[in-house]
This record gives C-alpha cells, structure tokens and sequence, in this order.
C-alpha cells in the first residue's frame, strides 16, 4: 500500500479484523460478486457507521445480500426466466430481463451492423447503427412477453414453482428507439405493401411476417434499453418492438426488413407461435398478448409468519392497451376487491398493483384478474381450456393462484 | 370514381399514422436523408427469403434419395436416424399422426411436416437460413432442395421419384394449409367470453 490507496479488499478485511472477525483472505470474494449466493451471509463490519466504507467503482454491483438470477441458463437454444419473485416496481433490470433465443446470442459489432430495407418500397436503404440514431427517437415503457409464457406451468404443474418458473417469460423495460414509421417514411412504402419481413442476425436469421400497420401504428426499431444500449440477448446493437405483441415477433439482432404483400410464412409464424383451435382450426397472427397478471409476493417459497396484515403485490399487463383494473380474491375466486394500481398506467405495460390482506391463520388461496381499457378480463383456467382445448397453450393467460396453508406455507395453485 | 375515393381514404389515413410518433410536426424535412443506397449486389446477397409461391427460390434441384444422404451427415444428429427429434430442443420432423387434425385436443400431439406445416417453401426457406444448428448456411442449393424432399418424402407429401425445385415445392399439397384461420380475438371481453 505504498501509495496509499485503499481497496475494497483491504478496507473489508481491516473492517472485520477490527470486528474481532474473519480472515477475509481466505474468502472467495469473487464467488460472492459473482457466483452462487452465499451459504453464509459476506462478513460486513458489526458496526458499518464507525469505519469507511469501500470506494467507488466503474461499474455497480448488487449488494452480496442480494441474488436474484435468470434460470434456467446454458443452452442456445431455449429460454431464461426473469426471477419476478425479486422484482420490485415495474422496470425489469436488464441483466434480469427473460430471453427467448433460437440459435445463441450472437456477439456483434455495432460498427458493421446494418439494417437493409427494401421490396415494395420507392427507395431501398441501408442504415448503420449510427445512421439510426440520427433519427428523431422515442422513450416508451413496453412489456415483452413470450407467448409461451405460464406453458411449463400448464403442462407440469408443481406446487413448488416460483413466479419466476410460472411466468417468467415476462418483463418490461423503457426502451429507446425510431419509430419504424419514420423509417418507412424515409424509403416511402409503395402501394400494396401490406406485410413486411423482418429478419434477425442470430445463427437462425429468425424472420417473423408482421403487418404494415404495425409499422405506422406504434413500431420502434428501439437501440436502447433502461438507459443503456440493449443487452446482448436483448438484441443488440438493434432490436424491433412491437409494443404488445408476442415476444417471438419482436425480432432481435434486426439486420433486414423486406415490404411485400403477402406474409413470407416463415418456420416460426408457421409451424411454431401457432395455436390448434377445436374443430380442427389453428389460428395464425395471433400477435397481441391479452391481459393478464400474477401475484409476486406472496407466493412460494415465501412462508407467512403469522397471522395479520400484509401486502399482496404483482404484476398486471395487457398487449391491448392500459390496465384499468385489477381485482384480487383471498377465497379462490368467491369474492373479489380492487387492488390499488401504483404506477403510471402506460399503454401495454406493466403496471405493478398492491392489496392489503388481513390474514386470519386460515387456508387461503389468493387470485389476481386483469382487466384492460378495452373491457377484456383475465380469463379463468377452465374458461381458456373449454375454448380452445386442452391442447392450446401459448397465450395462455389463465388467472394464477397462490395457496396459503395453516402454516403460512404459500404454494402454487395450478387447477384453482 | 370509387378506386379513386379509396385511394383518397388510404392515403389520408397513411399521412395520418405517418406523422403521428414525430414531435417535429411542421418542421419535418420530406426526408431526412439519413443512410445510403444499398447496391444491386448487396440486396441480391442478402435477399434469401422464400415466399410460398416460390418467390426467392435459387436454381438447383434434389431428389429425395440424395437428401437421405444430406439428412444421415448434416440432421441425423439432432433430429435422429429417422426425423424422430429429441423433443423439446430438437423437434420431430416426420411421422406424427395424419387426418384427424386434433390438436386442441392435446399438446403432446407431435406438430411434423406433414400434418401441421401450411407450406412447403418454409422447409427450404428455414433449412437454407438456420440448419444445421452449429453450421447455418452450410448447405449448397442442390443439397437443401435434396433433404427438403427427403423430408416431403418421408412423410408421404411426394414421391420417391420427384425432383424438387423452384417449380415443383410451392406446387406440393400440404394437407395443413387449409386449417389455418386468422386471430379472431380482438374486440373479445375476455372472461367466459375468451376467444
């Protein structure tokens, strides 16, 4: 320490030597930044007002008392779940936002990435990330969700799910970006272009056929995320949202967008992201997300301590436009109150709602149902199952319930 | 007189949506000049979609005894010796149940080629931009035109003689075409009223 400098390392390890406490060099520091929570709490002085605390540092991290992780993670193909049980508010950190990905996450240089628009256009154009941000920019509030969102819980259903495996494929951030109008404006769409591809620059070039009125409704082609630019597996450098819509459209890596008249019936809009109706149908487009909500706290592996007052909290969102209520139920559905909404209420975002419950020590089983300024409301599992079948399950929207036995454990409900 | 009002209406309603998200009303440029002129080549190389009515095909041929071969060497090792899959990751290509078309009816259903893909194209518009999985763009015209009608052929779709190409795949029968319906959910009020 030659020059005097003061580390964390040093500061904590002097902190707790003073303490009387732990020989911090034998601590895997690094393994409690990073890694797997703690088995036993990080030594912190016993007193934190009587010594100096740590120096700043370039980049922030979570407090060592605090884990939340995406799970499941390792494959490139496959989804990691936002932890929703830690959440609190509305905006989902972006380190914690769920991803969704078909072929990995492609590492690119924003230098050579650029974005191709042509077909049924008057001018074909070539846009580098910079040109992009050059454009007249928007800040919204927008949720992303997958819409096989709450699938695991429908086909394999376990008391001991958390919300994050329930329906994790969820989270809402402020993303910024150009309206895809104005970029259609720049190339002029020519008469007759209804549909547009829009294609990734993944391993897979995932390609999704989305409308032409989406584009001049509320599209962005959105370059930031939460203040920063997007995540990796977010999309970086540029991703296009499609406020509302299946998360599978809102395709990532954005490198090409083709105007035609017709959808191009790509692999995924196809095949997959397609729901079998009775009667031998399968409906196709289905792109907006209905309303819907869950209850985050309780919920397990959380247990009640005892009886008495306490918030209920959760998330409520609909692809359709602004949540205008939410009804939350301590009886399994036999009777319903308004909970209280605690957030600017965005179009097709996240709001996060609270109810303060009594409880009296008895077996409960604790129910949230959205319902959006267009009159829709959160339809129960029996109502989604005798429409569209057994069989159905993206848009699966389904009331979730909690159940809270004597003992203050809380357990999923899948069949409540 | 009447294509003329259309017009009238649709244009009045593109200027309308066209300006709605810009803050810059009165003062925005016809175009802001941002971005360049991409060149006849660079458009033609990246212009790889195919379109059910062929559009966007590329010359070359394949039969389906040489995809058997393509499929054994490029496929085999994710979606087994017979397109069987190893669901969830590796989906099953071929063999699911053909004609009752019950899927509502339960998920574990298997969802194949030939009972549930709307569109022949698709097969070689996916193979040519994402398969196989750890070497994308691997395949020449010829051998995903061959395993594309290996995979039509394993599930009955074509004979064992056909060649495939940029004619004969938008021309193939798939029996799931006509079970498509379009999202019918908007204006819905949700509850026992959930489309």
């Amino acid at each position: 320490m030659s020059d005097k400098s003061i580390t964390r390392r040093t500061l904590l390890t002097g902190a707790a030597a003073a303490a009387g406490g732990v020989l911090l060099n034998n601590l895997p520091l690094d393994a409690q930044q990073h890694g797997a929570p703690p088995v036993t709490p990080p030594p912190v002085p016993a007193d934190p007002t009587k010594a100096p605390g740590s120096p700043t540092t370039a980049v922030g991290e979570r407090s060592p008392f605090v884990h939340p992780q995406r799970a499941p993670v390792g494959e490139i193909t496959g989804t990691t779940l936002s932890p929703l049980q830690d959440l609190a508010g509305t905006i989902t950190p972006a380190d914690l936002h769920f991803a969704r990905i078909h072929a990995g996450i492609p590492a690119i240089d924003p230098s050579k990435h650029t974005l191709l628009i042509h077909g049924l256009v008057d001018r074909s154009l070539e846009l580098t990330v910079d040109d992009i941000k050059r454009f007249p920019s928007v800040t919204r509030i927008h949720f992303l969700e997958c819409s096989g969102n709450g699938r695991a819980a429908y086909r394999t259903p376990k008391p001991d799910m958390t919300p994050q495996q329930v329906d994790g494929m969820f989270s809402n951030s402020e993303w910024t970006g150009v309206p895809l109008a104005t970029l259609f404006h720049e190339v002029g769409v020519k008469r007759g272009a209804k549909w547009f591809l829009a294609e990734g620059g993944d391993a897979c070039m995932l390609t999704r056929s989305i409308p032409v009125s989406k584009a001049m409704d509320d599209a962005l082609i959105a370059w930031a995320q939460n203040g920063e630019p997007l995540r990796p597996e977010q999309g970086f450098p540029i991703r296009l949202l499609l406020p509302g819509w299946e998360g599978n459209s809102n395709v990532k890596w954005l490198r090409r967008i083709k105007l035609g008249t017709e959808p191009f019936m790509t692999r995924w809009e196809t095949s997959k992201y397609t729901d079998p109706l009775p009667g031998g149908k399968i409906r196709q487009f289905s792109f907006e997300m209905d309303a819907k909500s869950i209850i985050t706290t309780p919920a397990f592996p959380e247990k009640l301590s005892a009886p008495g007052w306490r918030r209920i909290s959760g998330l409520a969102w609909s692809g359709r436009g602004r949540i205008s209520r939410v009804d939350v139920s301590p009886d399994g559905g036999k009777t319903w109150d308004n909970a209280e909404l605690l957030t600017t209420l965005h179009p097709k975002a996240a709001v996060r709602f609270e109810y303060m419950w009594e409880w009296t020590g008895n077996e409960s089983l604790l129910m949230s149902r959205a319902v959006d300024d267009q009159g829709y409301a959160q339809p129960t599992m029996a109502e989604l199952k005798r429409v569209r079948g057994p069989g159905t399950d993206y848009h699966f929207n389904a009331i979730r319930a909690w159940r809270v036995a004597r003992d203050g454990t809380v357990t999923f409900e899948a069949n409540a | 007189m009447r294509r003329a009002l259309i017009f009238l209406v649709v244009f009045a309603t593109a200027c309308t949506l066209d300006t709605r998200d810009d803050y810059l009303g009165d003062k925005q440029p016809k175009r802001f000049g941002i971005g360049h002129a991409p060149d006849a080549a660079t458009i033609a190389r990246e212009d790889i979609d195919v379109s059910p009515n062929g559009a966007g095909l590329p010359a070359g041929s394949g039969t389906s005894a040489v995809g058997a071969s393509v499929y054994a060497s490029a496929c085999a090792s994710c979606h087994g010796a017979n397109g069987e899959g190893k669901p969830p990751l590796y989906p099953q290509l071929v063999g699911g149940p053909k004609g009752s078309f019950d899927f509502a009816s339960d998920y574990r259903i298997p969802r194949t080629i030939g009972n549930y893909w709307p569109y022949a194209t698709t097969l070689f518009d996916y193979i040519r931009r994402a398969m196989p999985l750890t070497a994308p763009g691997s395949l020449t015209a010829d051998q995903t035109y061959a395993v594309t009608a290996y995979l039509l052929n394993r599930e009955g779709l074509i004979p064992d003689t056909a060649v495939i190409d940029a004619k004969s795949l938008p021309a193939v029968n798939m029996p799931a075409r006509s079970h498509f319906v379009k999202d019918d959910r908007a204006g819905s009020s949700g509850g026992t009223h959930v489309r």
